[in-house]
């Protein structure tokens, strides 16, 4: 089943395609990555899915239907989550703050208060903070910072989950943590679409990859696949 | 220190409050006309900049509007003043305030930071040149004389006006709500992204903030007996609150509280004692107390008790 569809997905930033005429699609139940060099268009994709740029042209449809033109919220509380590139956190309030107002406010149905506080609690430990739960947000280190993201992606109960270079900036033992993070994630049902730069992480977590440039998709297939195409290669080391 | 907690820590501040409350309701009753009159111009301010506090406390969205919500209240009660009730006529002020916020909100809550401070200033010098140009050139009129009421009703009146602000104030922030501004102020993007609908809750409370500020100035009006746009539409009204509870602390919610109290009573110590140096003196006080008081007066209490016992809480 096909969870995210986009069909000649366009975007301008004045006169230079920033993504032109994409389309891709991720299966439902598992992790598809997304690579390309600097400036390929990565994050500007996910931004174009999740409602935060509006599109030139083209279509993305989550679960079959349209989201392009709904707002940030909307798409959020239809199971769309994400997180970001340079964390975006609420760096004065306790951790489990942050991650309650997920779980309070991005749920496809409302929850009561005493259950988003249970289901904020829960995932806080499911990340890995419980101990630093009442800890405001910027005390806490990069590492931890994108946990707390990822908590409160989560928190929003999300079907899909969009995780933009969730291991950028981390140590390699941080990594290893990461990497065994998101198959857990995905092993509770989410399904996942990630931009990643540390490739030893997307090829061996990877279902399928799909690699951008200058825009444009240039590629598609199993990490296998895409670390032996001719094509990706010169992108990556030049010809 | 246990044993001075003989009264539950949850009854302590509805306790206090509630006496405070009595004590105010029946001050009237003993003390002189002057200081109830006094009283009233205090809650006045408080409830100004505690509806300031509000919104822009939490977002960090600086609004300069407060004098057009202040102002929209003193015309209501200059039209209606003398056809209806007073209470009514207070009502109508808090609810056309509402109206006007929703819109400008609307409007406004777009921009972000300075841009949206200047785009508010700008709305309620607009409002005032408006005003201006309509009873000189339109109505021919200058001025409009309000109808006079008790100094004592108005002080009840202002008590009741101040303790909705306060308890609105205080639930909000208690609030589902309050979360969401906390989070739009400290940042929006991951807000909006975490499901919150950001200009919904950006616009009604910003709407809900100014009913106060409007009944307030509809009540105001009938102390001052006379206004005219330059008096309803007074910039002041627009930087006080923001002054006041800058002065007092933003990261409470006593700190407006405090801060507008402080504010006006020194203001009213200085224009009678030393009426030549009064804006002196009070401009070197404002500077002192950003300058060595980055957290505002309340900031300066955890300060205080820490260095008391001696360090060993000191956890930065």
């Amino acid at each position: 089943m096909r969870i995210l569809e986009g069909e000649k997905v366009t975007k301008y930033f004045g006169g230079l395609a920033a993504v032109s005429n994409v389309d891709f699609n991720v299966d439902g139940g598992g992790i598809v990555g997304l690579i390309g060099p600097n400036g390929a268009g990565k994050t500007t994709l996910f931004n174009l899915i999740s409602g935060a740029l509006p599109l030139k042209s083209g279509v993305i449809k989550f679960k079959g239907e349209k989201i392009t033109g709904l707002r940030r919220y909307q798409i959020c509380r239809r199971g769309l989550a994400r997180t970001f590139q340079a964390v975006k956190v609420f760096p004065n309030m306790p951790v489990l703050q942050n991650v309650l107002l997920g779980s309070l406010f991005g749920t496809p149905t409302a929850m009561s208060s005493a259950d988003a506080s249970r289901k904020a609690t829960e995932l806080v430990e499911f990340v890995g903070l419980s101990a630093v739960s009442a800890t405001p947000v910027k005390d806490l280190t990069l590492g931890s910072q994108k946990r707390v993201e990822v908590a409160r992606a989560l928190a929003t109960k999300p079907e899909l989950l969009l995780l933009d270079e969730l291991m950028a900036g981390l140590n390699p033992t941080e990594v290893a943590e990461a990497m065994e993070l998101v198959t857990t994630i995905r092993d509770r049902g989410v399904t996942i679409f990630m931009i990643e730069h540390v490739m030893k992480a997307i090829m061996s977590v990877c279902d399928r990859i799909m690699v951008l440039h200058h825009g444009e998709k240039i590629a598609e297939g199993t990490p296998k696949e895409i670390a032996t195409s001719k094509k990706v290669v010169e992108v990556y080391l030049g010809e | 220190m246990n044993s001075l907690r003989v009264v539950p820590k949850s009854f302590l501040l509805p306790g206090i409050s509630l006496l405070i409350l009595i004590l105010l309701a029946a001050s009237p009753l003993y003390i002189p006309p002057y200081t109830v009159i006094l009283l009233t111009s205090i809650f006045m301010f408080v409830i100004i900049t505690v509806s300031w506090a509000i919104f822009s406390g939490p977002t960090g969205y600086i609004s300069l509007a407060s004098a057009a919500f202040f102002g929209v209240g003193i015309y209501i009660a200059a039209l209606l003043g003398k056809e209806l009730p007073l209470l009514v006529v207070v009502g109508i002020g808090g609810l056309a305030s509402f109206v006007l916020a929703l819109l400008v909100g609307a409007l406004t809550l777009r921009l972000r930071g300075i841009y949206f401070a200047i785009f508010t200033f700008g709305l309620a010098e607009l409002i005032r040149h408006f005003l201006l140009f309509w009873e000189t050139n339109i109505t021919g009129t200058r001025g409009r004389i309000v109808v006079l009421v008790d100094y004592e009703i108005v002080y009840y009146i202002m008590l009741g006006i101040f303790v909705a602000t306060m308890l609105t104030a205080y639930f909000i922030r208690r609030s589902k709500l309050g979360l969401a501004l906390q989070g739009i102020g400290e940042n929006e993007e991951a807000a909006a992204h975490s499901g919150v609908d950001v200009t919904t809750v950006k616009v009604i409370t910003f709407a809900i903030s100014a009913i106060f500020m409007g009944a307030a100035g509809a009540i105001m009006a009938t102390k001052w007996t006379y206004i005219d746009p330059y008096v309803a539409f007074n910039p002041l009204f627009s930087f006080m609150p923001v002054l006041m509870a800058i002065f007092g602390g933003i990261g409470q919610i006593y700190g407006p509280v405090i801060g507008a109290v402080i504010f006006t009573y020194l203001e009213e110590v200085l224009t009678t004692r030393f009426p030549y140096y009064y804006m002196l003196i009070f401009g070197i006080v404002l500077i002192a107390a950003i300058l060595y008081l980055p957290n505002g007066l309340v900031g300066v209490i955890p300060k205080l008790w820490r260095r008391r016992s001696g360090g060993q809480r000191a956890n930065t």
